[in-house]
């Protein structure tokens, strides 16, 4: 028998992942822009 | 225009939007940037380095996204490009827009903001010529296609110096003239021995439409105007005798054996085309070879090793 719910995990887990991506990519964007600003300064 | 890929339930996964990108392709571009940034006879502060290498490989990865998104019709007919997340059915065709867009748009101010509106103007140029000017407007109109493609290639060096000077000046202007000249013998030499899906989906490549030996000319023809422009940026004094003598020898080799493919036809179907395998695996080489030997002069030059 499948299982009715397999989708909606498969869904979860992808957009789990896509999330998880996306925070990692936004707190590196955070630091490069803080060593930036620094190295505009110096 | 019309929508092939199928609908399909479930998000598309991180992995396909970063296949999108062409991350093999951006392989190059990377290092042909970083070749133009580090051969600039100024430098910058290596994060700001760093983020200009970023944003030339991800405004490269912006245009790539583009490219599938227009190109997910022709890529469903070939066999080569059917696994793609469009074709295939991973992804809707507007999240490839947008995010093909997202990338462009941010690299581009990234670049203006963080290192100069020259380079970022540059980078923008280099993101429209291969989306729209070569994608949607030229590649499916002409077998010159891989001519024009070539320019899209060759901006990353120019970005690069761009990023680092400020300004453009002749050499960064050789360096882009390089890749231009070199892509087509490279790309026609690989045309000539792997039977491609282009010709089914109406893209004009040149062996198809013009025949083999009008390509086997020009690939001749291209391979004998690379020869003198590499000697250029010595020849004008940009770069050292280290550089000249890397790029003579490598260039005459690159003309050896574009001659061999020049001057040959095709013996049967049986012909295993060695040739033209050996010249294209060896386009490949000369191109990094090329822009390491360059990086290098310049290096013993600033260490006073090198004249």
């Amino acid at each position: 028998m499948i299982d009715s719910n397999e989708p909606e995990a498969e869904r979860k887990r992808i957009q789990r992942s896509r999330n998880r991506v996306l925070a990692a990519l936004l707190i590196g964007f955070c630091i490069l822009v803080y060593f930036i600003s620094i190295a505009k300064m110096s | 225009m019309s929508t092939q890929a199928t609908a399909y339930p479930l998000p598309a996964d991180w992995r396909d939007f970063f296949a999108l990108t062409k991350p093999r392709v951006m392989s190059l571009v990377i290092f042909t940037g970083l070749c133009g940034l580090l051969a600039a006879p100024e430098s910058i502060h290596p994060v700001l380095a760093f983020t200009a290498i970023l944003c030339i490989a991800v405004g490269a990865g912006g245009a790539a996204a583009l490219n599938q998104w227009w190109e997910a019709d022709l890529d469903a007919g070939m066999k080569r490009t059917a696994g793609r997340p469009l074709p295939a059915g991973r992804m809707d065709r507007t999240s490839a827009r947008d995010f093909g867009v997202a990338l462009s748009v941010g690299s581009v101010l990234l670049m203006g903001l963080a290192i100069g509106w020259l380079a970022a103007g540059i980078l923008a140029l280099s993101i429209i010529y291969y989306a729209v000017i070569y994608t949607i407007w030229l590649k499916p109109r002409t077998p010159q296609n891989i001519v024009i493609g070539g320019g899209a290639g060759a901006f990353p060096p120019l970005i690069g110096w761009i990023a680092a000077t400020g300004e453009i000046t002749a050499m960064p202007v050789i360096l882009f003239a390089i890749i231009f000249f070199w892509t087509p013998p490279h790309f026609w030499a690989l045309a000539l021995f792997v039977k491609s899906d282009y010709a089914k989906v109406g893209i004009p490549m040149m062996p198809v439409v013009a025949g083999e030996k009008a390509t086997r000319q020009q690939i001749l023809l291209y391979a004998l105007l690379l020869l003198p422009l590499s000697l250029l940026p010595w020849w004008i004094g940009d770069a050292g005798s280290v550089y000249g003598i890397c790029a003579g020898v490598l260039s005459v080799v690159f003309l050896l054996l574009s001659l061999r493919v020049g001057l040959r036809q095709r013996h049967g179907e049986g012909d295993t085309m060695k040739p033209e395998k050996q010249l294209f695996a060896y386009s490949v080489l000369y191109l990094f070879a090329l822009f390491a030997a360059l990086v290098a002069d310049h290096w013993l030059v600033v260490q006073g090793i090198a004249a």
